[in-house]
This record gives C-alpha cells, structure tokens and sequence, in this order.
C-alpha cells in the first residue's frame, strides 16, 4: 500500500501550474486535497508519473458571497465551507450537504475542486451543483471557460475538463426569495459514499403555491440526474405531503440504477422515490418558512 | 527519465515541527506522512491500519485539524504543526485527560485504533466540551475499532469532557 515514484511539483502560481501542466501533459496530475488521489496511488490504482501540488498556490481559497452568486475557490477546504456562516445565510443546501461529505478529517483536506473534477455521481458536490444549476471556472494557459453541470460531467469520475486546464473556481445561486433547499442521502455506514442522494430547491409564490423546482438524484446514473419531468409537474400546486407522494412515484420507471453488493435494483428506486419525497416536501416547508 | 524529472524526484529536505520539536528530514516525495513519523522520525504510536483513508488509526492533527497522515505526503507537511498521540500527554509525563477516560472505562482493548480515536476525540473536546454521546459517535465515525464495540470508547470521551470541564471550572 505505498505509492508508485513520481516526480513533485510544488508551483508558487496558477501561471507556473499551468504551464507545468502543458509541459508534463497526460503524465501530470494535480494534487490538491489528495483525499481521492492518494488512495487511488496508494491502491496503485493510479501511478501518475508527475504530480502538481496546487496547494501552495495563491488566490485559490475563499468564499465570496454576493448579491446572487457564490465564488468559491476551487482550493477552499470543505471544511471552510462547513463552518462558513455566510453560506449557512446563502446556500442552506450547501451548508447541509458539505458536512455529509466523508468525516471531519477527510473534510480537513479534500477541496471543493477536487470534489468536482473526481465527479463521482454519488458525491454530494456534483449533485448539489446539478441541483441549483451552478458552474464551474476552468482555466488553461491560453483560455478561461466557464461550464454548466451538464457540460462538466462525462460519466462516472469522467469531466470535459482537459489535461492542461484547471478549476479556478465553483459557482453556486444564493438562494432566491420564497425558496427552501434540503438535501438526503441513504449511506451504509455514516461518512461513506451514497448509496442514493437526492437534492430539492423548492420556490413558492407570494399565495404560496410552487413557482419553481429543482430535484436532482445521484446514484442512478454515471452523472448526476436532473428530473425536471417531476418538479415540472409541480408548478401553480400548492406543497402537501400528498402532492409530493403522487408525483414522486413515477420515478420509480424514470431511474435505472444498476444493482451490486450494497443494494438490489428494486431497492435503490424506492430509495429514490422515498428520498425525492422527502427533499421536496422539506424543502417546501423551508420555503414556507423563508 | 528527462533532466528535470530526474531533479524533481530527489530527495526533499522538509522540516516540520512535532509535539512542539523541529525536525529536519530528507524524504522521497512518495513516503506518505504516516511513515515520515513512524520510519523516519520513530515516532510509532501513530498506527497504519488500511492505508487509504477508511479506518483512521493514522488520524494526527496537522495545522490544527485531524487529518489522515496516510493522505498526506511527508512533503507535503514542510513547515506543518504536527500533533500525533505521543504530544497528549503533559511535559512531567502525566496522561492527557482523554487517555485517563481510555484507561478508567476499557475504552480499549487491543489499542490498534486508539492513537486515531485520541486525536480525534481531542479535536471534538476543543470545539465541544460537553458533547452528547451522538456527538461523540458522530465525531468518531471515521474511527474503526474492531475490538471494543465503540461503547467503552464513548464512556471514555464523555468522561474525559466532564474532567476537563472540572478542571476547568
Ligand atoms: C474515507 C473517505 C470517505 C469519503 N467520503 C466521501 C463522501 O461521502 N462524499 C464525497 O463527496 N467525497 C468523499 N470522499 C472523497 C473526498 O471528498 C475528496 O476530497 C474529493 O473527492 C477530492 O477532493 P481532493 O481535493 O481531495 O482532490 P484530490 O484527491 O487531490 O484530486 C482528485 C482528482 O481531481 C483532480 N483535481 C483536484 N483539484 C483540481 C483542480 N482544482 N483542477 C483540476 N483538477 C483537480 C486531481 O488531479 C485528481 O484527479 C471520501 C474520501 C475518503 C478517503
Ligand atoms: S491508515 Fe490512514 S486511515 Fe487507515
Ligand atoms: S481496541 Fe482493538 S481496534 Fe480498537
């Protein structure tokens, strides 16, 4: 369980990373958190023959909140984000989902970037960026581009992002007026991965009825999923308990997990329908409260 | 192996401070922080139990948070503040509050996974000094024991919260 040789870098500047990156090319990865990376090196699972530490570069820790947008930079421990007030105000889905995310010493070091670009779908990053329609910042030597979660994520740990480029930073929507977030998983054991996740935006309108909604479910598929054939059902209804069981069940049909171990087929759609239920229902009564 | 490469993998000079101790060491980038202190600096009562992140004997505190030091590389901990488990007790020799509560409620038995549980339960008490037991089984929850059944363990961090308190007051 010890990790290949390779070759260290430790870049002063994103400049310096960047071009680190052109020279070394698929040879190179980046190492920020190392809390995905290093087990998989440790496994020899992965033997990058050169690695960039990213972490003594500038400029890349932090939250900004503003009017109606998140930054977060794409070195920013989870843990920063767990303990930040400002997002507990401004994106209660994060504030909630941050702290599933393995244990407190995972969270010491794993970075909402790396998060990102591991794009395991059962993550809670990827999904909570599905869910509230963020974006992500890579750069390159030569360009900046911004990409949606639909352009990010490929299929399982797979992105469109390129060997030569990097994520500068996460974008996420302060939550909007009228608007309730909530976000569920089942686990096996506390800290592990998801077996199924579900993530709900629910925004009503001044009679109370729902205005818009978001629900998004990973587990199911190689990237998170967007089911907008649910929450498009809900719009101009007014939020019960009744409402959501009715319209949550036909995702029983619309999901198609795969089966292993940990849990049957059969199993991970009622995981689904009862977790979609639940966010939805919760995150219109937060929205009642807001 | 091109000029450069053959450069950058060398021998790293690092130096860190542990349990309030400078050390200077020459690592291969690729030794992981657990064995930097173990082989190295002979500093063994941190433990190595699975090596990729899932059983948290390795758990230190680096820079002020638990972390795994096998998901650190040594190189990685140039000019870090280490604490591992043989920094709890006090200077004269006398146990730490928490490894007195191990010791009083059998929250041990074979001892692999306690340097983890110690440190981590060390954090939790900083942050929180009287934490339910569904706290401390939340904060322990990256720690496996395959011995104790994590009743004794609890025993033992809720008692040394109340020690602390006391000696605080
Ligand atoms: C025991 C355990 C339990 C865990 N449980 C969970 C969990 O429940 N939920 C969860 O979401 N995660 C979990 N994780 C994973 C953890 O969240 C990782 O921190 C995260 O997946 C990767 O972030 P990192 O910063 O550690 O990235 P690294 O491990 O450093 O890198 C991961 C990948 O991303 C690339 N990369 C990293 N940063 C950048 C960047 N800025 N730009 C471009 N590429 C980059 C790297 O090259 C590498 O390919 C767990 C990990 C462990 C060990
Ligand atoms: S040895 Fe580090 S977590 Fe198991
Ligand atoms: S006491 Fe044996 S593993 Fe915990």
């Amino acid at each position: 369980m010890k990790p290949a040789a390779f070759d260290y870098y430790k870049p002063e500047t994103l400049a310096e990373a960047l071009s680190l990156l052109d020279e070394f090319g698929y040879d190179a990865k980046i190492l920020a958190g190392g809390q995905s990376l290093i087990p998989m090196m440790n496994m020899r699972l992965a033997r990058p023959p050169v690695l960039i530490d990213i972490n003594g570069v500038p400029g890349m820790t932090g939250i900004e909140v503003g009017d109606s947008e998140i930054v977060i930079g794409g070195l920013t421990r989870h843990y920063m984000v767990e303990h930040s007030a400002e997002i507990e105000r401004s994106c209660p889905m994060l504030a909630e989902g941050i702290k599933l995310i393995g244990h407190s010493q995972i969270r010491s070091r794993g970075t909402i970037g790396g998060s990102i670009v591991h794009a395991d779908p059962t993550a809670e990053l990827p999904v909570m960026l599905t869910a509230l329609g963020g974006k992500v910042t890579v750069v390159s030597s030569g360009e900046e581009r911004e990409l949606t979660p639909e352009e990010l994520f490929l299929t399982y740990m797979t992105t469109t992002i390129e060997p030569n480029e990097i994520v500068k930073s996460v974008h996420f929507p302060v939550i909007a007026e009228r608007t309730g977030h909530a976000i569920e998983e089942f686990t096996l054991r506390s800290g592990d991965f998801a077996i199924i996740i579900a993530a709900a935006s629910v925004t009503l309108d001044e009679e109370g009825l729902i205005e818009s909604a978001a629900l998004c479910i990973g587990g199911v598929d190689g990237v998170p999923v967007k089911l907008d054939e649910v929450t498009d059902e809900l719009i101009g209804q007014a939020p019960s308990e009744e409402l959501f069981a009715e319209s949550c069940e036909p995702i029983v049909d619309m999901v198609e997990p795969e089966k292993d171990i940990h849990a049957s087929v059969e199993y991970r759609k009622d995981l689904c329908v009862a977790l979609s239920r639940r966010v939805l229902k919760k995150a219109a009564d937060e929205a009642k409260l807001a | 192996m091109t000029e450069k490469t053959a450069e950058s993998s060398r021998l790293k000079t690092i130096t860190l401070k542990v349990n309030h101790k400078e050390y200077t060491v020459d690592v291969e980038p690729r030794m992981l922080l657990s064995d930097v202190l173990r082989d190295e600096l002979r500093l063994t009562g941190t433990h190595v139990g699975c090596e990729h992140g899932v059983c948290g004997a390795c758990t230190i505190m680096m820079d002020g948070r638990p972390v795994r030091s096998c998901l650190v590389f040594g190189v990685q901990a140039d000019q870090a503040e280490i604490v591992t488990v043989e920094g709890l007790e006090s200077g004269d020799g006398e146990l730490h509050p928490l490894q007195n509560g191990f010791w009083e409620k059998h929250g041990l038995q074979c001892g692999f996974c306690t340097p983890g549980m110690l440190m981590t339960a060390c954090h939790l008490l900083e942050h929180n000094p009287d934490p339910s037991r569904e706290e401390i089984r939340e904060a322990i929850s990256g720690n496996l024991c395959r011995c104790t059944g994590y009743q004794g363990i609890v025993d033992a961090v809720e008692y040394a919260a109340k020690e602390m308190r006391e000696r605080a007051e």
